[in-house]
């Protein structure tokens, strides 16, 4: 019922994308004479070309999926994500932080903390980071494989083995560059292969009014369409305006948050921690060829980024517009099946009588393991002892009547729905990409901080660059076997990943209270830093272990010691959560660094902060082109944005 | 650094616009996708949209070459 066969069109094109990123490693090669040839780039990237890996980077192929996901869930709210939560802080990095970061000619995230502070600072963020980043790539190359798996039928170790394998290969001989132009190519293949779908999707459902006219109508009752429980109902506009169903409070809108959790705790702390200080982006601006290009990446990135809702979030709306329409034969898809459960529903619904429909409908029902819609196998029963159908027809009854969506098949449904061979082999190569550039950035971020701030650092410095260029190329090796590893990790114990990625969340949350302080405030110590970094991601674990959301039971997902605060969904109590811990690790590095003296002296802190940098001057640029103006500017239009769908 | 990445960029989006150009103008059947009523023959129509951003990025590349580098 749900693989997908690709032809020979469609071969081609992957074929000829793997040869490209492999041709590209290959002549990259020959620029690969130094440990900063091969980690940094040797910053010398053209503006634009960073300025698109800087977003792509980030735009995985987790996020593709996810962000159509939450466009069915949460409807244009979702585009939260992108003109709170990361225009701000991407023109926050680019005029304000980019000076210090490549400034200092600091090598990397973690590098700058040293100069700013000691290594101990260092040595928790190049930790902690490193750890996450393996695991980010694990759990990507995971995702790709089931996926090559459930979609295409390939077996799930030899595709991870030999997508792991073509990143290997050209990271390997290209570095970071070869990372960075692959992640390029690899936004354009995601622009390029996914716009026809959004096309096709918007003129199905008779354009964007007719689209989201149809939501006004699904947001008075989703359960119909089983987005919510049986009962929910919220105002028209719920899926299709930003803003005020936020406005009206938690219980108003399907995600289940109030204004301020998104402002301060997703606009705000999670926004400017993850953008201002997440090695992995911020280390394509580093690689930028002079300061202006550096300050010039991430204001370049912003530009898609406003863009990049109506791409990745309006599929997830259109499928719910799709489904709400009886006469276009689509539904959100339901969870995953296996061919013998299927079989087994099938023979429920044979062997069952239309006079007796209750018992019809328990024995599918226990057949699938999921819940199912009464009425629809009710009739489907009847249908079948009328005018016997066929074993697909039934099929597609049940099918159509399991009452459970599963969000991550939207995309991947619709590109199912509108893509004939050909267009088809363009947009799963373009989500293939996303995923192996995932692979890639996560590695490459990783060899350059295991490299040299944790064996340069601390294990085995003074040695010849020769040595280090060498340990970088090794430890890239060793990032892919890690990456492998994880995945199977994330494979076999699917609740562990929960409890990672958990753990990964306190680390992030109090981190941009420390750079904060540590870019714009020369009384803060090495001290204040490490024990409000300390203090931060201790509170975060605090803050999670007292506060659940409606609907979970205590233990995984939080209030496992006592429930001292309930909120309407674990969206909110994620943000709260992070508010919290930004203003425990802020708080306890301002005191603290009061408390204690400090250990270097203006001088010493020249380039690192702030009030004792001389300001950049751009007297050769134009006005409109200087960093500054064109952030203002920017601002602007994600103001505007977020007025249209207010 | 050395390669100019729109070449790589430029030649991979030309062929693959030739190739759903031409898979879309042989195989019309198979390349049509009907909205609405309307028979859209997406693989052509985006085949030659491909096919021009690929000769653009191209031209982009040719240009960057004739203008040396800034030291």
């Amino acid at each position: 019922m749900q693989l997908i066969h690709l032809a020979w069109v469609d071969y081609t094109v992957l074929i000829a994308y793997v040869a490209f990123v492999l041709g590209i490693g290959w002549m990259l090669a020959r620029y690969m004479k130094t440990s900063s040839d091969f980690l940094t780039s040797a910053r010398s990237i053209p503006t634009w070309v960073t300025g698109l890996a800087f977003i792509s980077a980030n735009l995985g192929a987790l996020e593709l999926v996810g962000m159509a996901a939450s466009g069915a869930k949460y409807g244009i709210a979702t585009a939260h994500f992108y003109w709170v939560g990361a225009i701000p802080a991407m023109i926050f990095l680019a005029v304000f932080m980019m000076p210090f970061y490549y400034g200092s000619k600091a090598r990397s995230v973690p590098e700058y903390l040293q100069m700013r502070f000691n290594k101990p600072v260092m040595g928790l963020n190049a930790v902690a980071f490193a750890v996450m980043t393996v695991f980010a790539s694990g759990i990507s190359m995971n995702a790709l494989a089931k996926l090559l798996n459930q979609l295409l039928g390939w077996n799930y170790h030899v595709a991870l083995f030999i997508c792991s394998g073509v990143v290997l290969i050209y990271v390997l001989k290209g570095g970071l560059t070869s990372a960075i132009y692959t992640e390029v190519l690899q936004f354009f293949m995601i622009v390029l292969g996914f716009a026809p779908v959004v096309y096709l999707g918007l003129k199905d459902v008779g354009g964007w009014h007719a689209m989201n006219h149809s939501l006004q109508g699904v947001a008075t009752d989703p359960s119909a369409l089983y987005l919510k429980g049986a009962g929910i109902t919220y105002a028209a506009d719920a899926w299709t305006s930003a803003w005020k169903p936020v406005l009206a409070g938690p219980a108003n809108n399907p995600m289940g948050v109030d204004w301020f959790a998104i402002v301060f705790g997703l606009g705000f702390v999670l926004s400017f921690g993850y953008w201002c200080t997440n090695f992995l982006v911020v280390q394509r601006a580093m690689a930028a060829k002079n300061m202006a290009a550096a300050r010039n990446t991430p204001l370049v990135a912003a530009v898609p980024k406003m863009l990049f809702p109506f791409l990745v979030i309006v599929p997830g709306m259109i499928a719910v517009a799709l489904t709400s329409l009886p006469d276009k034969n689509y539904r959100i898809p339901p969870p995953i099946l296996s061919q013998e459960v299927y079989a087994q529903a099938v023979d429920a619904v044979k062997s069952a009588s239309p006079a007796d429909s209750a018992a019809g409908v328990k024995a599918v029902g226990d057949a699938l393991g999921k819940p199912v819609s009464a009425e629809k196998i009710a009739s489907l029963i009847a249908a079948n002892a009328k005018d016997k159908l066929s074993d697909e027809q039934i099929e597609k009854g049940i099918y159509n009547s399991i009452a459970e969506n599963d969000y991550d098949g939207v995309i991947l449904s619709l590109v199912k729905k509108y893509c004939p061979p050909g267009l088809l082999g363009l947009a799963l190569t373009a989500l293939l990409a996303s995923f192996m550039s995932g692979m890639a950035g996560n590695v490459t971020a990783f060899n350059t901080v295991w490299t040299y701030n944790l064996y340069q650092a601390f294990f085995v410095p003074g040695k010849s660059d020769d040595h280090y260029f060498w340990m970088g190329k090794f430890i890239t090796v060793v990032g892919i076997g890690l990456s492998i590893a994880c995945a199977y990790f994330a494979r076999q114990y699917n609740n562990c990943m929960d409890i990672i990625q958990l753990v990964f969340g306190f680390v992030n949350a109090p981190l941009f209270a420390t750079f904060l302080l540590g870019m714009f405030w020369k009384r803060t110590t090495s001290i204040g830093a490490f024990l409000g970094l300390f203090g931060g991601i201790g509170a975060s674990a605090l803050f999670h272990a007292v506060t659940i959301a409606h609907g979970n039971a205590p233990g995984v997902k939080g209030g496992y010691i006592h429930v001292l605060g309930e909120y309407p969904s674990e969206m909110a109590q994620n943000f709260w959560l992070a508010a919290f811990a930004f203003t425990v690790c802020f708080t306890l590095t301002l005191v603290i660094s009061l408390a204690t003296r400090r250990t270097k002296t203006d001088d010493e802190l020249k380039g690192l902060v702030y009030s004792l940098t001389p300001k950049i001057k751009s007297d050769n640029l134009p006005f409109f082109l200087q960093p500054g103006v064109v952030g203002i500017l920017l601002l602007i239009a994600c103001v505007i944005l977020n007025i249209i769908f207010w | 650094m050395g390669l100019d990445i729109r070449w790589p960029i430029g030649l991979m989006f030309t062929l693959i616009g030739v190739l759903l150009t031409g898979y879309g103008a042989v195989n019309r059947a198979g390349s049509t996708i009907g909205i609405d009523g309307q028979e859209i023959n997406i693989n052509l129509i985006w085949g030659i949209v491909l096919l021009v951003f690929g000769v653009l990025m191209l031209l982009g590349a040719m240009c960057g070459k004739k203008t040396p580098p800034a030291a």
